[in-house]
């Protein structure tokens, strides 16, 4: 392989896929991060209050924060099953 | 007042308790009265690597504890007069390190005269970890090439700056980054991330390189902190980190391949 690095020819090195997939997993995990603390267990509750009175499975709500200027935007989304 | 410095990584195997000795030995030769202490109880080994396994007698668990005084406990090393070391029980529980417990040597070592106390953090974020954080001054953050530990020194960068004393207090810990295990030919074919990749991922100072180097193996052999093996490669780099954190403006040395002629590039082949 090194012998192809003599002259020139390179393809994508493995050490850029590295730094790629870095960048990506960490900018997410660091938005995670800045989130309250209290999140995990407000998701929690909220599933158990929406549980009474619908049958939803627990991958079908989702909470997230959105930081938006000065505004955090609290979403919630419950995917509510037909009829 | 002491300054605490915390050499931590998240990962296992990266060179933390290397990096303490050689952080260590290299305050206490620059004439500064040093401690360094092993939080990884259960597993110590900072001794070992620092060449006082049979002089230890008491730990650092037994003076918390109230078995012995911190002047019984601790090891004054032999090579350097300024230097001293304290062992992590072998025996004891991880959660005999308290909160209060831990914060009182640092006190005591610090009324004690102590300008620095260097902390050798286990792996992992469990309790050792999370107590040598915890009182952090400066931060050490130990880092290889490498996805993993890259990963987990940005994890031990959002605990350090929400979970640490200072933190807690509104202020920040002063973060250093060191890279060891380097290998600039790797980088240069590509294989291996460059120094300034991860800098760039992590976004913290960056206080030495060290090259990956047989001294590193030959020192722990012999129980000589690295640092003092000043013809070798990466005693070298440590000097300089040292030096670095000391406020001194060195250049980084071994980071670019050796020059080396076609011939021996063909030679040395693929691996």
């Amino acid at each position: 392989m090194r012998i192809f690095g003599l002259f020139g020819r390179k393809k994508k090195s493995s050490a850029t896929a590295a730094r790629e997939r870095l960048q990506i997993l960490i900018s997410h995990e660091r938005q995670n991060r800045l989130g309250p603390d209290f999140l995990p267990d407000l998701q929690r509750e909220i599933l158990e209050v929406v549980k009474k009175y619908v049958a939803v499975r627990d991958d079908q709500v989702s909470i997230r924060l959105d930081r938006e200027g000065d505004a955090t935007v609290l979403e919630l989304n419950v995917i509510l099953p037909e009829s | 007042m002491a300054i605490v410095v915390t050499v931590t990584s998240g990962k296992g195997g990266v060179g933390k308790t290397t990096s303490s000795a050689a952080i260590a030995a290299g305050l206490a030769q620059a004439g500064h009265r040093t401690a360094v202490i092993d939080f990884d109880v259960g597993l110590r080994n900072l001794d070992l690597v620092m060449g006082v396994e049979r002089r230890v007698v008491f730990d650092f668990v037994s003076v918390i504890s109230g078995e012995a005084s911190l002047n019984q406990a601790l090891i004054q090393d032999k090579r350097l007069e300024q230097l001293s070391i304290l062992a992590a029980s072998q025996t004891k529980d991880k959660d005999a390190l308290t909160e209060d417990g831990v914060g009182q040597v640092i006190k005591q070592l610090a009324d004690m005269g102590f300008e620095y106390i260097i902390c050798d953090s286990p792996a992992g974020i469990e309790r050792g970890a999370t107590m040598a954080l915890h009182f952090a001054d400066h931060a050490v953050i130990v880092t290889n090439p490498e996805v993993s530990s890259v990963r987990d020194s940005d994890r031990i960068l959002g605990i350090l700056q929400s979970k640490s004393k200072r933190a807690k207090e509104g202020g920040k810990v002063y973060e250093h980054l060191l890279i060891t295990r380097y290998d600039p030919v790797r980088v240069d074919y590509g294989e291996m991330l460059s120094k300034e990749d991860v800098c760039d991922i992590l976004a913290v100072k960056l206080m030495g390189v060290i090259p990956e180097s047989k001294a590193v193996l030959k020192a722990s052999n012999t129980g000589f902190p690295v640092i003092l093996d000043t013809e070798s490669d990466a005693g070298m780099a440590y000097s300089d980190a040292v030096a670095r954190f000391l406020g001194e403006d060195r250049p980084l040395r071994f980071v670019t391949p050796k020059k080396q002629g076609l011939l021996s590039r063909f030679l040395s082949g693929g691996d």
